[in-house]
């Protein structure tokens, strides 16, 4: 396989020491396996992801994203820009789209820009990490790598929203998207794509301000995949990640569930399954232990 | 009341639509609502919103300038976007109750004590001093929002789910003493600073 390069923008949270950094480190070890080469947008910005709109004005918040765009264009031309972290994707998706629609704010996009020395193009395809998966890579290259199938490990795949609405997969349904289920299968895993709450919200970054309205739909999200026998859910998105992962202690407090259902990225899965370490995979980054996939990259 | 809502409700007297076609993002969308509620029951929150969405809009064609800019309804948006992809209209509907919290803000209107208002605003200072989120510092501040007696309590709640983001090294302690950055920081601080200059000639001193 041809090795294929991006420009890639990680993201806040994806920082060494910051709450998805275990998302990177299991994305580098995915990429390694599948010869894909990730250059980072060398000093890219924060997108303001989805609550940004209170301090930041439309401009303001285009700027950041026109920003990230602008230096991707002029460090690493011709290279697609490709985002892990489904706010980010959004949020520059969503710029180049508005930008690219209102000439007036492009000109005044760029005239900020010129500030920092920087000038838009605004012609450079902004993708998701499951779209180049999917749609430069594909299933069946992606099945080949595979010498650990993650046999017996029923996984439920909870896409979200933001990977999901507005822009979405191509080809994928908003209201029953099955690629996670596609993924799960390629990789010799038990999908299940029945799993009621796949694009549920888990309230983003209503998690923090709003704790008992987003934790009572946490709690749903992983009611459901213990009805469906899940061993794990799979998500693509670090704020679904961290939201359903790390307030299950306080949820069964609340409500007297006993909820120990590890969460963890399609990364992790596929760094086990080609046959990476637990540390590749950044098993050590999980607050709930996946001791399935322990034990399977211990073998 | 600020200067700026003043001069707005001078300028838009007879017709609140107005004034949010021309000042509210994407608000030039909000006559496009056929009140078919679809929206309203899609919202993952919209149970705790005073006036879900097709509420709002058909306030905004009333003029209940009032009642829409000092709701806290538009605060509750968690932008999961399923009411986008649902409108059978098409309305961004997103990004319009985006469009109309930071209006009533910039206006002073926005309701006090609104936890998100309160957060979303110190996300932004956040991200606007350094470039990027500093979490910890801003999960620090998350806690301490509503006093220093609160704020402990909260950080006691909130311990356990810390021990375990800094066991998996997933939080780190030395972002107190600075974090992350870009490194272009004053062409990243001049950026913003024209954005919101030119934003704020488009909006006007008393209304665009």
């Amino acid at each position: 396989m041809a090795k294929r390069e991006y420009s890639f923008y990680p993201g806040c949270s994806s920082q060494k020491g910051a709450s998805s950094s275990n998302y990177l480190v299991s994305v580098q070890a995915m990429c390694e396996e599948l010869d894909i080469q990730l250059n980072e947008i060398p000093d890219w910005n924060c997108c303001s992801a989805s609550i940004g709109y209170a301090g930041g004005g439309e401009l303001p918040r285009l700027a950041l994203s026109a920003r990230n765009i602008a230096l991707s264009e002029q460090h690493l031309p011709g290279q697609e820009i490709v985002a892990t972290c489904a706010a980010c994707w959004l949020s520059t998706r969503e710029t180049q789209e508005r930008l690219a629609h209102d000439k007036g704010l492009f000109a005044e996009a760029n005239q900020a820009l010129a500030e920092a020395g920087l000038k838009l193009k605004n012609e450079t395809p902004i993708k998701h990490m499951a779209e180049v998966l999917i749609q430069d890579i594909g299933y069946e290259a992606i099945g080949a790598k595979v010498k650990k199938p993650l046999a017996g490990i029923k996984i439920a795949g909870y896409v979200g929203c933001q990977t999901n609405r507005p822009f979405g997969i191509a080809g994928e349904s908003f209201e029953n998207p099955l690629y996670l289920d596609k993924l799960v299968e390629t990789l010799g895993g038990d999908s299940l794509p029945g799993y009621e709450k796949k694009v549920q919200c888990c309230g983003g970054a209503l998690a923090f301000s709003e704790p008992e309205k987003s934790q009572e739909m946490i709690k749903g999200i992983i009611e459901a995949a213990y009805d469906h026998g899940a061993d794990m859910i799979v998500t693509p998105c670090p704020v679904c990640q961290m939201n359903v992962e790390v307030y299950q202690d306080q949820i069964n407090q609340t409500y007297g569930t006993q909820f120990k259902l590890p969460v963890v990225y399609y990364s992790t899965l596929m760094a086990v399954a080609f046959g990476r370490s637990a540390k590749d995979a950044a098993l050590n980054g999980q607050v709930i232990p996946a001791k399935k996939l322990e034990e399977l990259a211990a073998k | 009341m600020s200067e700026l809502n003043t001069a707005m409700i001078e300028k838009y007297r007879t017709s609140f639509l107005k004034e949010v076609e021309a000042n509210v993002e994407e608000g030039e969308w909000v006559k496009m609502c056929m009140q078919c509620g679809v929206c309203s029951g899609s919202c993952p929150l919209g149970k705790h919103w005073a006036h879900p969405p097709q509420e709002i809009f058909m306030m905004i064609r009333a003029g209940k300038r009032e009642e829409v800019l000092s709701s806290d309804s538009v605060w509750m948006c968690t932008s999961c976007y399923n009411c986008i992809v649902r409108c059978p209209r098409e309305l961004p509907i997103t990004h319009i109750m985006h469009g109309l919290a930071h209006y009533a803000k910039r206006l002073g209107l926005a309701p006090k004590n609104q936890p998100t208002a309160k957060f979303a605003q110190m996300m932004w200072n956040n991200l606007a001093k350094k470039g990027r989120v500093n979490e910890l510092k801003l999960g620090l501040a998350l806690y301490f929002m509503n006093g220093f007696g609160e704020g402990v309590k909260t950080a006691l709640k909130m311990k356990d789910i810390g021990l375990g983001m800094l066991k998996t090294k997933r939080m780190n302690p030395m972002e107190a003493l600075g974090g992350h950055a870009v490194k272009d920081l004053s062409g990243f601080h001049k950026m913003l600073k024209k954005a919101q200059e030119l934003e704020d000639a488009r909006i006007g001193k008393h209304g665009g």
